[in-house]
């Protein structure tokens, strides 16, 4: 019983995991990763919808250079092909060093924006690219909170 | 999670569980120190793995072994009897370009059947709510017994494309991914499922699969052309019986070569053609794209000529797998829809009394027993109503009402989830799959016996939640009756 009072102090002092919003894949191109630009309601107070916006289109720029068919694309087919894919074993595909260059990207913009906000972007990858997932932590605003224990406090959703 | 004792180890564990640095799983100081377990060893499909994970194969690989030893056995044959005669009579380069294919059907072989097809990760029990909650509000209130079929439509290239609802992975399938009944799995680009190298056929091992094929065309016939030459030319010397009396091998390897070639040349023409058309077997089979349905049907996902289509399909980018079947699981975070019980939670706010979904079926499968049986007890509706009022209820009733069209418009699995390299087995595959995906579709809810009774009881449970006042036993119990005449019907 203690415990639980204790903890619930606990709760009511750092942020919690209000809610979860996600973004889905946006199909009108086809098959390629892109994800819809609609900026979600129950985001509307929390950031500014410009930044959001620019956030899943830088990311749907990367995708799509990941996942472009040409001169390198055909470069790298042609050779594992002709290896019989061995290559595979000792050599990193693009697609792989794109999807390296998103995880760092989204982490620069969980702690330099959202996080901040109190948000956090899940990285679509861990979701098998079918959504980003926004996690919405509940503002519970202690005034002496600093955005870095803003950052530290709450559920990885990892 | 609530049970944590002291402040500061708690802090502790919170401020490295929200890094936005991804780092090793976090054990908070009092738990028990539990070995790890890999996700594949946690993976919800029917497949199996080797090698710690790093192998992925169907559930029945018989075939691919059968596969293997032919070609073993053929190639070992000819590179033993034939090999030396034809490198002294004729040229080295036989065994030196046989070697070659040799070694290039067997990589290819190996990638096709050890590799993650493109297999799409279940949705998590947060996503899973989220769509569950869309679809209500396009919906509205369920209309009746049955609610509608959940299916998006979206245009690609102007072509409208239907993306439907899968309910064992509870995702909508991007367009072109099948699930495949076998291996329970969503593929994407799903093509079809392969015994002979025992594993589905999708995105990310098309490319093998053709290669695969190619080469065993082109393997199949340089060992028939040359075996058949070893054997002309001996008849020349000896005769024609002497020949195939010093050549016993050769007999064997022009019958495999015989018989495979049919299908091998015929299987990889077809593959061309679908290259080519940037069409999936799937969709070839179904004529999707086909101009007999319409004047306007066309193939949105073609890039206009054949040359750009073999490319893209052969030369483009390989996505990575997203089952990341090595990684390790981490105890605190959502696990994607299990097939079996389990109770999912995440974070600090999801209440302890949270049910398990098969829980809830078995609940509700002892309603409707208990109703159709007996007067129902007044504590029933209770209970029932504490289960509809619990924190999270479109997610409880998610994975249960998910399944409820099962006994009405059951999404069907496309047809070609079992079909196998040999056209023939077709048919008969078609009814078995429609069956076995009739009866699997409720699998997160328990164990077979209990699946038949979780259809019915899905619905009821269903309706209960409709309204918040189950009323009148009356009603509730015509409600069991439609349920259990559903089952029978089942």
């Amino acid at each position: 019983m203690a415990t639980e009072f204790h903890n619930l102090q606990e709760l009511r002092q750092s942020p919690s995991l209000a809610t979860k919003v996600f973004i889905q894949r946006d199909y009108s191109e086809g098959t390629v990763c892109r994800f819809q630009i609609k900026f979600p309601s129950e985001l509307g107070s929390r950031i500014e919808r410009t930044l959001f916006e620019d956030t899943v289109k830088t990311l749907n720029t990367y995708y799509a250079e990941a996942e472009k068919v040409g001169g390198q694309s055909y470069m790298e087919g042609c050779l594992a092909c002709a290896t019989a894919y061995f290559i595979f074993f000792c050599m990193e595909t693009r697609y792989e060093k794109v999807l390296k260059k998103i995880s760092g990207y989204i982490q620069e913009q969980n702690e330099k924006i959202y996080a901040p906000r109190g948000l956090l972007l899940t990285d679509p990858v861990e979701r098998g690219m079918r959504v980003i997932e926004v996690s919405v932590f509940e503002d519970r605003g202690s005034s002496g909170s600093s955005p870095s224990s803003n950052v530290s406090s709450g559920i990885s959703q990892r | 999670m609530l049970q944590l004792g002291v402040a500061e180890p708690m802090r502790e564990c919170e401020y490295s569980q929200i890094s936005t640095r991804s780092s090793t799983p976090m054990e908070t100081p009092y738990k028990k120190r539990t070995p790890k377990k890999r996700k594949w060893q946690a993976f919800p499909g029917r497949n199996k793995f080797y090698c710690n994970g790093r192998i992925m194969m169907a559930r029945q690989t018989g075939v691919f072994y059968l596969t293997l030893v032919l070609i073993l056995i053929t190639s070992g044959l000819f590179f033993t009897f034939d090999c030396p005669f034809l490198s002294v009579q004729l040229t080295p380069a036989i065994p030196v370009i046989g070697g070659v294919l040799f070694v290039f059907v067997l990589g290819t072989l190996f990638r096709t059947s050890f590799s993650d097809p493109g297999v799409l990760p279940r949705a998590t029990p947060d996503e899973a709510a989220d769509l569950e909650r869309q679809i209500d509000v396009a919906n509205g209130s369920s209309s009746g017994y049955r609610p509608p079929p959940r299916t998006k439509e979206v245009v690609i290239n102007g072509q409208t494309v239907k993306l439907k609802y899968c309910f064992t992975c509870k995702i909508f399938r991007p367009p072109r991914a099948s699930h495949c009944s076998l291996c329970d799995n969503c593929v994407e680009r799903f093509d079809h499922h392969c015994p002979w190298v025992g594993n589905c056929v999708g995105k990310r091992n098309y490319r093998f699969f053709y290669m695969f094929i190619l080469s065993l065309s082109f393997l199949t016939i340089f060992i028939f052309a040359f075996v058949i030459t070893h054997v002309i030319l001996r008849s020349h010397r000896q005769g024609f019986l002497n020949a195939l009396k010093d050549t016993p091998a050769s007999v064997l390897e022009v019958v495999v070569c015989f018989f495979s070639v049919w299908s091998i040349v015929g299987l990889s023409g077809f593959h061309t053609y679908l290259i080519s058309s940037n069409q999936t077997t799937n969709e070839d089979i179904k004529g999707s794209w086909s101009s007999k349905r319409g004047k306007d049907n066309y193939n949105p996902y073609s890039h206009g000529n054949i040359f750009t289509n073999c490319c893209a399909a052969l030369c483009g980018p390989l996505p990575p797998s997203l089952i990341d079947r090595r990684g390790f699981v981490q105890s605190d975070t959502p696990q994607p829809t299990p097939p079996t019980n389990g109770i999912t939670m995440y974070g600090s706010t999801q209440s302890q009394s949270h049910m398990c979904v098969q829980d809830q079926c078995i609940q509700s499968t002892k309603f409707v027993l208990q109703a159709a049986a007996t007067p129902l007890m007044q504590s029933e509706p209770v209970i029932l109503t504490d289960e509809a009022s619990l924190p999270g209820r479109t997610s409880l009733g998610g994975p249960c009402s998910g399944a409820l069209p099962l006994g009405g418009q059951p999404t069907p699995p496309t047809s070609t989830p079992n079909l196998s390299c040999d056209n023939g087995m077709l048919p008969t595959r078609n009814d078995h799959s429609e069956a076995h995906h009739h009866f699997l579709t409720p699998e997160e809810a328990p164990s077979p016996p209990g699946m038949l009774p979780c259809g019915s009881p899905l619905g009821h449970s269903h309706t209960i939640q409709g309204f918040y006042n189950p009323a009148s036993q009356d009603s509730l119990h015509e409600d069991s009756v439609r349920g259990l005449v559903k089952l029978s019907s089942v």
